[in-house]
């Protein structure tokens, strides 16, 4: 018992020297987006990594011990918030041994909590799927939210880092900069699609919809995050007849089976969309997300389907 | 049409002036002085032009900011009603604080070969802990209710009592846990599922089949959960790496008598050390060691002795225990939506070293005492494999092996093996297979068959159907 102490000690005092090398800030994003974010404001001053890859779905993520690992060390916890990570998260943050990170401390940044949250539902019930209290979490999809949030997070990132604060504001500075004029561009490359009928795979898009004025008009899932069932497609085989959908939309993520399906049965082309950054391969940066989001919708809207 | 109607009063008004300081000095008046006269006027006529032109352009710019005003007006109106919704999200008075609360509430329908209620697993001194399989027939199962929240920026507190279909109630869980310790430090005290293993930790309403492995019946009494506190630590590593030191009370088996002993200090510690990480960006693993140490008083089971008499033999003994764990989680880039696997196994090893009393309320040869000296080991592998949303299969295989338990009272002394069938060595196997569905993280349905060799020689033919339900907080499952 005493040795194994001993060695234990031993081997802990090593990891310690070893980690308290690195001096700039520790950023855990649960999501590439939030990762992609606080890289383009933090530079060189910022380690970044991000839970979730483009392809798993973010609602369904193990608290795996890598994950507890890198909240311990995480000077910045960085996540969408709305609920959105409420079944890994909290066990990340209440395993993690890290004070910086709790909730309500300047190291836990929530995403949601800067924009207008959509679809706040006026009824709660799980007889009705897996509804979010806070709205509809999936605030990325809004170039617009991104530059709210991306203001909220210089502030943030300048008060827990402050010898670094005016870097924080001039390299943020700069990225709004660029990222409003990339606004301004895309709305005008958006502009054919405005009015177009979409089906979506989940309600992961009420955000783009509502920038570049799709309409929703039918989800592959027949309830938040039930998967799409047989009768439900066949539902929409139907329905689409009588109202055809410009495109069928799904992500990364999602098993492309229903988007192919219904997409054969009603000629209508299923789009794949990044959702985040690295969901596709044209997807490196944010950027690229919305440039690559745009090109694979216009494309799709001119007849020419996109794998 | 106001603004001209403005200007008409302001050069009525100078004319009048100018009419009555003509009058005043009319007499007087010369060419030049008349010249001088217009020029001033002309001026004055300038001066006030100037300043009602001046007068329009501010009075222009004050429309224009009013209509700016009214449009930011609707603006703010917009975000404000916008605020509103999303403020009404929160619930406000006194409900505001109120902590998570869930309920679990399970069911059991049980039909099996062997009578549950005279369940045995031989070669192992029976435990305190229940250890049989559900009931025959239908039944309720164990309904759990929990709280928990935060407490203040330093302590969360965590309550969860089980309520038992026999009308009771229990403490399974009520501890608090720090928050604001750093550094990787987290300190937990009241009553919490020990650390000792993988499985031991995690509520039975998240167990992959409806019973414990026969590994965490024998060596925990099925789930070990004590009174004391917890240490743990989580180096600074990219690799996950923790150790941790428990120090309980000793309530409940292996430690004994049930509910411990009244003594200060502490009846058991447990250390425990885990690593863990990813392999690529689809599989995540942990592997882990512990070693629970524990004094074991008043052990009492019951036998029947060689004469036919049942007898009620105790044993006192130190007990040390090493569990080596392991589990690895695999879904196909990290992506659990449609297809996952879990991988999971524990090995036991225990040592008993003390006394065994026989026949302690001398009903039988009467009361006698020798040494008592038992290694046992077990251990089980069990994989749990979703093959499409919402579906999952998995084959658990458990083996125990007592090994032979060194009597003293045998070995030296007036009793034989033949005094303790109990204790005669043996090894347990079973076999399990189990298929569930869950609509959604809320609820599961399962199905699982197991052919349990517990008993000496006694092949029992176990089928259950089962439904486990969870309704309020969104709790999450540990790895």
């Amino acid at each position: 018992m005493k040795k194994i102490f001993i060695v234990m000690a031993g081997t802990l005092a090593a990891m310690m020297a070893a980690a308290s090398a690195g001096a700039a800030i520790n950023v855990f994003a649960c999501e590439p987006e939030w990762a992609a974010l606080a890289q383009e404001i933090g530079g060189d001053r910022v380690n970044t990594t991000s839970a979730t890859t483009a392809l798993q779905d973010p609602h369904r993520v193990e608290a795996r011990p890598s994950l507890i690992a890198r909240v311990r060390n995480a000077d910045l916890v960085v996540c969408t918030g709305a609920e959105l990570e409420i079944g890994w998260l909290p066990l990340l943050l209440n395993q993690s041994g890290n004070a910086k990170v709790q909730p309500g401390r300047p190291g836990n940044f929530e995403a949601a909590q800067y924009v207008s949250r959509l679809e706040i539902p006026k009824v709660l019930d799980r007889a009705l799927g897996d509804i979010h209290p806070g709205g509809n979490p999936h605030i990325q999809t809004d170039p617009r939210n991104i530059a709210k949030v991306a203001e909220a997070l210089i502030a943030r990132l300048a008060q827990i880092d402050a010898p670094g604060a005016e870097s924080y504001r001039s390299r943020g500075k700069a990225f709004l900069e660029r990222w409003q004029a990339a606004i301004v561009r895309w709305e005008q490359q958006a502009a054919p699609l405005r009015g177009l009928p979409v089906v979506v795979h989940h309600k992961a898009w009420t955000y783009l919809e509502a920038w570049l004025g799709l309409r929703e008009v039918a989800t592959l899932e027949h309830q938040p995050g039930v998967p799409p069932t047989p009768s439900h497609l066949a539902e929409l085989v139907e329905g689409m007849r009588r109202e055809p959908a410009k495109f069928i939309v799904y992500s990364a993520y999602n098993d492309p089976k229903a988007a192919g399906f219904l997409s054969q049965r009603t000629g209508v082309p299923a789009v794949l969309l990044p959702f985040t950054v690295g969901g596709t391969e044209g997807a490196r940066d944010l950027f690229s997300l919305f440039d690559d989001t745009l090109s694979r919708l216009l494309s799709a809207a001119q007849g020419k389907g996109s794998k | 049409m106001f603004r001209s109607s403005n200007r008409a009063p302001a050069i009525a008004a100078l004319t009048a002036s100018l009419f009555f300081s003509m009058a005043q000095d009319a007499c007087a008046a010369s060419d030049d002085d008349l010249k001088e006269l217009r020029e001033q006027v002309r001026q004055l006529k300038d001066l006030y032009e100037k300043k009602i032109n001046e007068l329009e352009a501010r009075l222009k710019q004050a429309e224009q900011t009013a209509g700016q005003a009214k449009s930011s007006a609707t603006a703010a109106q917009t975000t404000a009603e916008q605020a509103a919704v999303q403020a009404s999200s929160r619930t406000a008075g006194e409900g505001a604080f109120n902590p998570g609360i869930s309920a679990i509430l399970n069911g059991v329908y049980g039909n099996l070969s062997q009578n549950p209620s005279n369940y045995r697993i031989n070669g192992f001194a029976p435990t305190m802990g229940e250890v049989a399989p559900p009931n025959r027939g239908l039944g309720l199962g164990e309904s759990e209710i929990a709280f928990s929240a935060n407490i203040d920026r330093h302590f969360r507190g965590t309550l969860i009592a089980a309520l038992s279909p026999e009308d009771t109630v229990s403490v399974e869980e009520a501890h608090i846990q720090t928050l604001g310790l750093s550094n990787g430090f987290t300190l937990k005290a009241g009553r919490f599922f020990s650390g000792v293993g993988y499985h031991n930790e995690i509520h039975a309403h998240a167990w992959d089949f409806t019973d414990a492995p026969l590994a965490n019946k024998v060596f925990l009494g099925n789930q070990l959960a004590e009174d004391g506190f917890q240490v743990k630590w989580i180096a600074p590593t990219d690799l996950y790496a923790n150790i941790g030191l428990e120090f309980g009370r000793g309530r409940k088996f292996p430690g004994g008598p049930d509910g411990g002993r009244m003594k200060n200090g502490f009846g058991s510690t447990n250390l425990f050390a885990h690593l863990g990480g990813d392999w690529g960006t689809g599989a995540a693993w942990r592997v882990g060691l512990s070693h629970l140490r524990t004094r074991v008083h008043d052990r009492a089971f019951n036998d029947v002795d060689s004469t036919g008499t049942g007898v009620t033999n105790t044993i006192g003994a130190a007990s040390r225990l090493w569990v080596l764990d392991g589990v690895l989680k695999w879904a196909p880039n990290g992506n659990a939506s449609n297809t996952s696997f879990k991988l999971q196994g524990e090995y036991f090893r225990r040592t008993e070293d003390g006394q065994l009393s026989y026949d302690t309320t001398a009903a039988s040869l009467g009361t006698q005492s020798g040494s008592y000296l038992s290694k046992q080991s077990g251990w089980y592998l069990q994989g749990v494999y979703q093959f499409q949303p919402e579906w999952r299969v998995g084959y658990r295989y458990d083996r125990l092996d007592s090994g032979t338990t060194g009597l003293g009272l045998v070995a030296n002394g007036p009793l034989t093996a033949a005094d303790f069938p109990i204790l005669a060595s043996y090894k347990p196997i079973r076999n399990t297979m189990m298929l569930d569905w869950s609509a959604s993280e809320f609820s599961r349905v399962r199905l699982q068959f197991a052919r349990d060799r517990a008993r000496a020689g006694i092949a029992d033919n176990q089928f259950f159907l089962q439904y486990i339900i969870s309704m309020g907080a969104h709790g999450g499952h540990k790895f």
